[in-house]
């Protein structure tokens, strides 16, 4: 990277990062909130 | 369309139809990325006055771009929630603040590393950088203002009536560097002659742009799954998931 | 639209365009405050603040860089195509400094009329190519 290695990769790894979690988190509360839906409606049925 | 529109607009039909599409956008950003990655790490040629250090471009022209388009986007969902009462609006509204923050904060990031070596300097007040870390407290601004108010209908609102203000920002930002004397550069790709950047660095640039917009749109959809299903948990299209 | 709808679309219209306004006139008159550094004609026309640290900018004048003395100090010219003002620094220039090349210099002048910068920033251009394509339109030296 002709000496600017060590500002080039950090900016890929840094939105490589964020973006990931833009990603990875909502997944997660995503089957979270599921995962609570079903909880709720064995709760109801009983 | 209009129709098409209208039943877009319906939560459950939305759920189901992001749930369907976020898959296929997944692959599309993937291959989008990988090709612009390669086209700009690997095909393109150096600079001719900054060397190397240009390939930040790459990342941050594209979260520079992102972060002013989401926001026009909101301020848009924010017109729709005040004149329309349309509940997709907000919650895309409120979905899209988080993401257009990651980009703004991408945007100032990416670019203080490569003021570093070539400016000589990580941060400077001019108006460029300046008005687009306001831009970062208006998002945060429109993230914790819908958080501080319980009813959501109501934050809704508030968060529209912000989202429209703030819009004036965005053609300072666009118009910083023309207006005043700056330290960052003018505009490259979106001047009204053609563009001053060789093809080889462009068409890259353009695929990393793509991607980051695909990217959004597939970042949103899962975001907005998630807050429907929040709001709405006691309705009962929910109910039947 | 409903009369109410078209009443709502009217506020907000007229609210931006309000909030628009007064951004614009708060910017104007901070206008010598956004500016973030003054060109060399304007220095040399007295628009410049005296005693205080002030930027300047424009092109370094080719064959203008000298290191006169001990060899830290940097002397070169610095114009806007028009007038110059002459720059003294002693300290770390940046990768992209260069003659020819757009600078910022922050500091300030002193009683001659030359101009002690304690900071060099580059500035660098719009325009992105390969190095073989730059060097049909001008010479370059490195890289």
């Amino acid at each position: 990277m002709g000496g600017y290695a060590v500002f080039v990769w950090p900016s890929y790894a840094l939105t490589a990062l964020v973006l990931w979690l833009n990603w990875y988190l909502p997944r997660k509360q995503h089957e979270k909130a599921l995962r609570q839906l079903k909880r709720r409606r064995k709760v109801d049925k009983k | 369309m209009f129709l098409w529109f209208h039943k877009l607009g319906s939560p459950p039909h939305f759920y189901r139809i992001a749930g369907k599409w976020i898959p296929w956008l997944s692959w599309i950003f993937l291959m989008l990325l990988l090709a612009g990655l390669y086209g700009g790490l690997i095909e393109a040629p150096p600079d001719y006055q900054q060397g190397e250090s240009y390939r930040i471009i790459f990342v941050h022209v594209p979260a520079a771009w992102m972060s002013l388009f989401i926001y026009v986007v909101m301020a848009f969902c924010g017109a729709v929630i005040i004149v329309w009462r349309m509940k997709l609006a907000e919650v895309v509204l409120i979905s899209s603040a988080p993401i257009g923050a990651s980009f703004t904060f991408l945007a100032l990031v990416t670019g203080s590393l490569w003021g570093k070596p070539m400016w000589g300097t990580y941060w400077v007040w001019d108006a460029r950088l300046t008005s687009e870390l306001i831009l970062l407290f208006l998002y945060l601004g429109i993230i914790g203002l819908h958080n501080a108010i319980e009813d959501k209908r109501v934050a809704s609102r508030a968060v529209a009536i912000l989202a429209l203000v703030g819009v004036v920002n965005i053609p300072i930002i666009h118009y910083s560097v023309e207006w005043w004397h700056s330290l960052h550069q003018g505009a490259t790709v979106t001047k009204f002659d053609k563009p001053s950047i060789h093809w080889s660095m462009l068409i890259p640039l353009l695929l990393m742009a793509l991607a980051f917009q695909v990217y959004y749109v597939l970042a949103l959809f899962q975001k907005c799954r998630v807050e429907l299903l929040q709001r709405e948990r006691n309705s009962k299209w929910v109910e039947e998931l | 639209m409903t009369p109410a709808r078209k009443k709502r679309l009217g506020l907000i219209m007229l609210m931006v365009c309000g909030v628009a306004l007064g951004v614009g006139l708060a910017l104007k008159s901070l206008d010598q405050n956004i500016m973030f550094f003054f060109t060399p004609t304007e220095v040399n026309s007295g628009k410049a603040p005296a005693n205080k640290l002030f930027r300047i900018g424009g092109m370094v004048v080719e064959g203008s860089v000298a290191r006169p003395g001990d060899g830290l100090t940097v002397k070169f010219d610095l114009t806007d195509n028009e007038q110059s003002v002459t720059v003294r620094f002693a300290g770390i220039l940046p990768d992209l400094f260069r003659e020819g090349q757009g600078i910022i210099a922050n500091g300030k002048l002193d009683g001659s009329g030359e101009f002690v910068a304690e900071e060099v920033l580059a500035k660098h251009d719009e325009n992105y190519m390969p190095p073989e394509l730059a060097g049909m339109h001008e010479q370059k030296d490195d890289q």
